[in-house]
């Protein structure tokens, strides 16, 4: 029931949101996201949004696969 | 990605005995199959599923319930996808069955389009089935309020929606429990938060990672894990941050408070367990099926499908006598047909441990 790519808002009108990915777009509601904004990313289950992706923790995951991954090698 | 073979290389070198984890929740359990994990990190560490695909945790009897709903002549059933293709009690029964002899039986991707339904068929009641866990239950909610405040009487929500702690604190209890550390759902962490998931570690005493869904968060928790059950320290560790804060989603959270109350609820194999269910408040309760149509629920009947050992992490899929006569074409059991369920994910990418 999870999409397994998080989605694009394009468009937030209220609580409705139009996101995109792959070109493809599709109806999100976001009662759940405080100001959602249009460019948010947000994990979409069961036509709605569940949590915005923040960028900065996006580029700490990287990081610590990277870790383990070098400390591995 | 290159770093999923150096996060294997990482994880074959902590020096631990082998170890079982389990992860529960259904997509985790797709995305360890289709990334062909299971062989990978075997013989050190094997998963196990375990209670976390929502639609095999329904138990037979509530499948029939709503087979049965779907021959009212003033019903039209609404339903994410995956459950109408589960078998009731009897062989070869679903919901996709009965729409082919004739029954409303509509799929919908959320319970939005649900209430939809009921504004454009006002002369019929529009029966949501409300399956899923705390990730799908504030979207119900939503709905639930959606029709209350814009007067759509004709929506019912058939609630079997179910919350993960009593049940994972009912599994760690059993004498059959056989597991070193939790890989925990990312997406009901990004519900409950972190603080949703401290009892893992702090009260159940086992190693808990919360985990993303791409084939490196998952190794990385089960890294993690490993090096939690080195030091035998069990705590609560957050690998999914881009997802999941420390306090969760207190919107949704607090959605959920207003519209449902917790109940005890039946889960397949798992029996009857205390506060593991969500009811409609009262407030809501003219939106209730079970009371507004009198549903009726029947016993739960034996059967020789072992979802619920599935379910339980107490048998592999490939275990059952009856994998591979049950397939996803031809299910037997819930595990088989949903994408989310043990038995498909293993039918549909091998890899058997
Ligand atoms: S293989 Fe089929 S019958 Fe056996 S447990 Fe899985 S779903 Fe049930």
């Amino acid at each position: 029931m999870c999409l397994a790519i998080p989605l694009k808002l394009i468009s937030v009108d209220g609580a409705q949101a139009v996101g995109e990915a792959a070109g493809l777009t599709r109806a999100v509601r976001v009662d759940f996201i405080k100001e959602p904004k249009v460019g948010d990313y947000v994990i979409v289950h069961a036509g709605f949004a569940i949590e915005r992706l923040r960028k900065t923790e996006a580029e700490a995951s990287l990081k610590a696969w990277r870790e383990v991954a070098d400390a591995g090698e | 990605m290159p770093e999923s073979k150096a996060l294997l290389q990482a994880i074959q070198a902590v020096d631990v005995p082998p170890v079982t984890l389990m992860e529960v929740c259904g997509t985790h359990t797709m995305a360890i199959a289709k990334a062909g994990l299971k062989p990978l990190l075997a013989p050190k560490v094997t998963l196990l599923s375990g209670p976390g695909c929502p639609v095999c945790v329904t138990p037979a009897r509530d499948i029939d319930a709503c087979l049965t709903l779907s021959a009212r002549p003033d019903v039209i059933l609404t339903s994410y996808g995956d459950m109408l293709r589960v078998p009731g009690s009897a062989r070869g029964d679903s919901l996709l069955k009965r729409r082919a002899l004739g029954a409303d039986v509509r799929m919908v991707y959320s319970p939005m389009d649900a209430v939809e339904v009921a504004r454009e068929n006002p002369c019929k009641k529009i029966v949501f089935l409300g399956v899923g866990f705390e990730t799908t239950a504030p979207g119900t909610a939503i709905a639930v309020q959606t029709a209350k405040e814009s007067g759509v009487k004709n929506f019912y929500l058939l609630p079997m929606l179910k919350r993960l702690e009593p049940a994972l604190r009912a599994l760690a209890a059993s004498a059959d429990f056989a597991v070193d550390g939790l890989l925990c759902p990312g997406h009901v962490a990004s519900i409950l938060g972190e603080n949703g998931f401290q009892y893992v570690a702090r009260s159940l005493r086992l190693p808990a990672v919360i985990a993303g869904f791409e084939t490196e968060d998952v190794l990385l928790a089960v890294y993690r894990l490993l090096l939690q059950i080195r030091e035998g320290a069990p705590a609560l560790e957050n690998a999914y941050p881009r997802a999941v804060q420390r306090e969760g989603n207190t919107l949704a959270m607090a959605t959920v408070e207003t519209v449902f109350t917790p109940c005890d609820s039946l889960w397949r194999g798992m029996g009857m367990i205390p506060q593991s269910g969500l009811a409609l408040k009262e407030d809501y309760a003219a939106f209730d099926a079970i009371k507004a149509l009198d549903v009726c629920f029947e016993e739960e009947k034996p059967s020789a499908c072992r979802c619920g050992d599935v379910i339980r992490g107490a048998l592999p899929p490939e275990k059952c006598p009856l994998f591979g006569v049950c397939t996803p074409e031809d299910p037997i059991g819930p595990c088989m047909v949903s994408g989310e369920g043990a038995c498909a994910a293993r039918y549909k990418y091998g890899g058997s441990v």
